[in-house]
């Protein structure tokens, strides 16, 4: 069967992963050499420290010689994925944490003689360790989960899914310890600098190649919509990461460097780039996660396999329209702020056709909902998913946003998605994957699972709530004039009227990243434990409510 | 090209290029003659072996 054929017939692949390693050592010792800053220095002395690790890690792969038994599917990078993810999810969290307490005490955990523990800093580390190291890697490892199960094919080329895994995270350090460093390309959400895009790119277009091929060996006919939700996200992620990020160096020795674009045309770029990183990163791909797993995990197939392919296609064709809603009331055309608040309130239909279509799946199987708390996050999840797609074009309306756009309204938006949705969705794929990757029968505690479903929803509802009141209450400050025609409040009063409800945020985010531990000890626990057998088989939820309700 | 003439290409072919493979794929999903295939694939996480794939 060729799904027994590992493709290290050569070695091919090691060749040119070892020439990548070999290139990208010269360039990171010859930047070492030449920078022009210290900040660029201490970047390439990592990258030098990185590729020297791969070059190790690559030879004692291959100094083991020939696997003799090739296993069905590859899951070694699923599980590394699954590891990567959980840690980066943590450290996100915990991130999260200080900059809002910062927000509430300016002067908590920050000094001025160490300049990267300046909220400026701290802000896009969190923002990229939550969405791109944490939801970046569980989107990896799902995907190389999922379509070899769907497409029963073994992942395809050899070694270069770990060069995608290693390579996608060493981007992620890189670009992390450069924020620190106070390096940054100043565009939101795509703040790594030019050498870590470049790099990106070369890992992001191995990504595609190997997720294309791994489709191509199937050996079922049809395409599950799972795997047209994860190439969605992967070929537009592509895109939209070089569009956005075409810039010139200053200097090929040294951090800083130009865009093409200036004015609004580099607004809109970079909106078109922002709002998409939404509707592609943190969007379809984790919705190919929704129809794996919430499937899978309530044993009950997809409700509407139709609706499934319209909530796709539709997504596709209205998304990629969305970004000028970011920039209403600014020197973008109207026409083109309309353009994008219309479509934006179009993609109620595809949003909601998919949550309905996610939750309706439980159709026959909502006994479970009380017994299993991995099935309940999941559900919660896509509830949420509703949620914050009801509000998100809501606020695109340009009256709305004109209350709305840049108070704390926007972050509270912005985290009942990316807590609820994105959270929910990772933590119930990483629940059930642990068991199954380490072929447990169940996970070290369910009563743990419970504590980080109530932990996470209170803090996520203190999270959005608080930000509401507070964004609300910001907006009609920021527009309020007196009798005399001038503005009755100064920035620093709405500072002032928000520290209450900073705190509450904090508070929130606290349970959110305590949830956040609860769950990796628990996966810990499931990964090297050994539950008793006598246990275990109790513990597989509601399977014969299942056939009844059939 | 110009501004002028790829907006106008944009405002009208791309528009009804767009509107067309839209409408294909609506099509592709409701056509009646798929059903079967479709309610094979709804069930494809279920029906995909387990972890081992055996």
């Amino acid at each position: 069967m060729a799904t027994a054929v590992d493709s290290r017939d050569g070695h091919a692949d090691a060749f040119a992963i070892a020439a990548i390693i070999v290139l990208g050592a010269f360039f990171a010792l010859w930047g070492a050499a030449n920078a022009t800053d210290r900040a660029f220095a201490i970047q390439m002395w990592t990258a030098l420290t990185a590729f020297l690790v791969g070059g190790v890690m690559l030879t004692h792969q291959l100094g083991r010689g020939a696997v003799a038994a090739v296993t069905r599917y590859q899951d070694g990078v699923v599980k590394a994925g699954v590891i990567a993810s959980m840690f980066w999810g943590v450290a996100g969290f915990v991130v999260g944490l200080v900059i809002a307490l910062q927000l509430a005490f300016p002067d908590i955990f920050y000094f001025p003689d160490f300049g990267w523990t300046n909220f400026g800093r701290l802000r896009p580390l969190h923002t990229s360790a939550v969405i791109f190291a944490f939801g970046g890697n569980v989107l990896i490892a799902t995907s190389f989960y999922v379509v070899q199960r769907t497409c029963r094919a073994r992942l395809a080329g050899g070694l270069w899914p770990w060069f995608v895994f290693w390579g996608y995270n060493f981007f992620i350090v890189l670009a992390g310890t450069g924020y620190l460093l106070g390096i940054t390309a100043g565009r939101e959400y795509a703040e790594p600098p030019w050498y870590a895009d470049i790099w990106l790119t070369l890992v992001w277009v191995v990504y595609l190649l190997v997720f294309l091929a791994t489709i191509w060996r199937r050996q079922e006919k049809h395409i599950y919509v799972a795997n047209w939700f994860y190439l969605a996200f992967i070929v537009t992620v592509a895109l939209l990461h070089i569009v956005n990020n075409i810039a010139i160096p200053v200097s090929l020795s040294g951090w800083y460097s130009y865009s093409l674009f200036s004015g609004v045309q580099d607004a809109l770029t970079q909106w078109w780039y922002g709002h998409n990183a939404v509707g592609f990163f943190l969007t379809a791909g984790f919705l190919g996660i929704m129809y794996y797993f919430i499937p899978k995990r309530a044993d009950r197939p997809v409700y509407s396999y139709r609706l499934s392919i319209i909530h796709f296609w539709a997504l596709i064709f209205l998304y990629i329209w969305a970004g000028p809603h970011h920039l209403h009331y600014t020197a973008l055309p109207q026409w083109a702020q309309t353009l994008g608040a219309t479509f934006s309130i179009m993609l109620w239909m595809p949003s909601w056709g998919g949550m309905i279509n996610g939750l309706m799946t439980l159709s026959g199987a909502w006994d479970k909902l009380r017994t299993d708390p991995v099935l309940r996050m999941l559900v919660v999840s896509v509830a949420f998913y509703g949620m914050s797609t009801f509000e998100g074009p809501v606020m695109s309306i340009r009256a709305v946003n004109s209350l709305s756009h840049y108070t704390d309204w926007t972050i509270g938006h912005v985290h009942s998605g990316a807590l609820g949705w994105v959270g929910f969705v990772s933590f119930g794929a990483l629940y059930c994957l642990v068991p199954w990757l380490w072929k447990r029968e169940r996970l070290h505690s369910n009563a743990l699972v419970e504590w980080h479903f109530w932990l996470s929803t209170i803090g996520i509802v203190l999270y959005i709530t608080s930000m509401w009141i507070s964004g609300v209450m910001e907006g009609l400050m920021l527009r309020a004039y007196n009798e005399f025609g001038f503005l009755q409040y100064a920035f620093i009063e709405t500072v002032d009227a928000k520290v209450l409800l900073n705190i509450i945020r904090a508070l929130g985010g606290g349970l959110f990243a305590v949830g956040a531990l609860v769950m990796a000890y628990n996966l810990w626990r499931t990964a090297t434990g050994s539950a008793p057998a006598h246990e275990r088989a109790s513990d597989v939820p509601a399977q014969p409510a299942a056939v009844a309700a059939e | 090209m110009s501004y002028e003439q790829s907006a106008h290409f944009a405002e009208t072919w791309g528009l009804g290029l767009l509107a067309l493979c839209f409408a294909g794929a609506v099509l592709y999903a409701l056509w009646p003659g798929n059903g079967e295939k479709f309610k094979h694939a709804a069930r494809a996480a279920l029906d995909d072996g387990g972890e081992d794939g055996q």
